[in-house]
């Protein structure tokens, strides 16, 4: 099986039921058989209940702003197939990711679900929405910078912190250092704010 | 990479048996769930699994050491980023051991490959198992296998096994923090008081005598380059003895000597005294409940 397009990002805002059609997987190419395509509202249906899922740790977020979500495709016979890339290799939210997607399309009157893991490429702080990084901001968590551009050869080692310009979530200062590069989950960085004093978390880079 | 899929019934269908099932003290189901697994043509199953399975015990057998800092760490914040690195290396492993139980096709899932194989079975490097010792024996024990497994991952990432290939990709940027977390601790301490110097030179002194290992080739190893899915050793090393006399340097710590390949004990199943017992703790409640599931 092919792997899946990325799902395009959530439309900011989007009331439900008020987004346009979303294109549905592949083009469909011209002369196919319409019989052979879902209905273009279960695709809506599908990835609208799939892109709605809350990330389990980030709770702000959903699946589709984190980046985690490859992908949503309805098949003919009504079988949603929905994929998933993990954040880290050991991400323990995995399988509520799993359970929670396939929950919330069995709620949006899917029958058959299957869930698939895809490793590569893997995801990147990249992957996340501008939407997501509002969110994140919004819930006091500094979003990501660019991620590092990993060439082709050895990593280059930097033994001096890299010094990011990551602004206090909180009162918006620029004055702000690293505490330590790991946090309450393997995705976070912990901060301090040297203006308003206030520790953070920061989405780092990968 | 291609995946295949796995069904999940609606919840009406789901029983408590079912594959969302907890699995040991994890609450995880299989991680490579849903990914393609087929062998790439022309694989040695056999072959690929012993690699992956030295290189998934490196990664377990570190991860238990590091989660033994809990509780002990110097600070909050080390405690949080020595389980943090674990809990990545947890992940890698819980991968190729998965991979490995596919690949030998012997259909042992991750969790019979770590709880139910006894010491001579495990083919992690002898570095991996060794007590913790202080923050700074831990540290330098940290920098060497960083440097030595993102040298490895960085060249796997084009194995001509996809899952080996894919597990690499995700595992070198997590390397990377790791190998950075590890080298910035030894030049902060090289670098820091007459105390923390003393102590952290100590460390790598202990530490120098066992890189030989590292640098070893066993037939594991030779298996893996010949088939197409392992890591050259010879540009592996070159990188990791350049690496580690790079954060020597810039810690101004003395300069151990050179380093010479020694045997590949741990990958021909010759432990120490020390991995019996951190098995013991790891597989205990596996071992006392084999069924149980929650």
């Amino acid at each position: 099986m092919t792997r899946l397009r990325p799902v395009p990002p959530h439309p900011g805002g989007a009331a439900p039921g008020g987004a346009a059609p979303a294109p549905a997987g592949a083009p469909v190419p011209a002369g196919a058989a319409p019989a052979e395509a879902a209905p273009a509202e279960a695709v809506v249906r599908a990835r609208r209940a799939a892109e709605s899922v809350p990330d389990p740790e980030l709770p702000q977020l959903t699946l589709a702003d984190l980046g985690v979500l490859r992908g949503v495709e309805v098949a003919p016979d009504g079988t949603v197939t929905a994929s998933l890339t993990p954040t880290y290799s050991g991400c323990p939210a995995m399988a509520e990711m799993r359970a929670d997607l396939a929950a919330r399309l069995h709620a949006a009157g899917f029958a058959e679900v299957r869930i698939r893991t895809v490793l590569d490429p893997p995801w990147s702080t990249d992957l996340i929405t501008p939407d997501g990084r509002r969110k994140l901001a919004e819930a006091g968590i500094a979003p990501p910078g660019p991620a590092p551009r990993r060439t082709p050869g050895p990593v280059p080692l930097e033994l001096s912190p890299v010094r990011r310009a990551v602004p206090c979530p909180r009162c918006g200062s620029a004055d702000t250092e690293e505490t330590s590069r790991f946090s309450a989950t393997a995705c976070k960085a912990l901060r301090r704010c040297r203006a308003c004093r206030e520790p953070f978390e920061h989405v780092k880079e990968i | 990479m291609t995946t295949e899929d796995h069904l999940h019934l609606p919840p009406a269908d789901t029983s408590p048996e079912g594959d969302d099932r907890w699995a040991f003290g994890t609450g995880f189901t299989d991680p490579l769930h849903g990914v393609d697994t087929a062998l790439p043509p022309g694989a040695d199953g056999a072959a690929l699994a012993a690699y992956c399975l030295a290189l998934g015990d490196d990664a377990l057998v570190l991860a238990q050491r590091l989660a033994q800092w809990c509780t002990r760490a110097p600070e909050l914040e080390e405690e949080v980023a020595l389980a943090n690195i674990g809990l990545d290396l947890l992940g890698q492993a819980r991968l190729l051991l998965t991979r490995a139980g596919q690949a030998d096709g012997s259909g042992r899932d991750e969790d019979r490959l770590a709880y139910f194989r006894d010491a001579p079975d495990f083919r992690n490097v002898l570095l991996a198992e060794l007590p913790n010792g202080d923050f700074a024996h831990s540290t330098a024990r940290l920098l060497a296998l960083s440097v030595w497994r993102l040298a490895l991952f960085g060249r796997l990432t084009g194995s001509a096994d996809p899952v080996l290939a894919a597990v690499a990709a995700k595992g070198v940027s997590e390397l990377a923090y790791h190998r950075e977390y590890a080298a910035q601790w030894v030049v902060r301490l090289g670098d820091g008081t007459d105390e923390s110097h003393r102590r952290m030179q100590e460390a790598v002194d202990a530490l120098w005598p066992r890189l030989g290992e590292l640098l070893a080739v066993s037939a594991t190893e030779r298996r893996a380059v010949d088939g197409g899915f392992g890591a050259d050793p010879a540009a592996v090393n070159e990188e990791f003895e350049a690496v580690m006399r790079q954060v020597l340097d810039a810690a101004g710590l003395r300069d151990p000597g050179p380093l010479l390949p020694g045997e590949p004990a741990g990958r021909l199943g010759a432990h120490s005294e020390h991995l019996a017992p951190l098995l013991d703790e790891m597989q205990s409640v596996a071992r006392a409940h084999p069924e149980a599931t929650w």
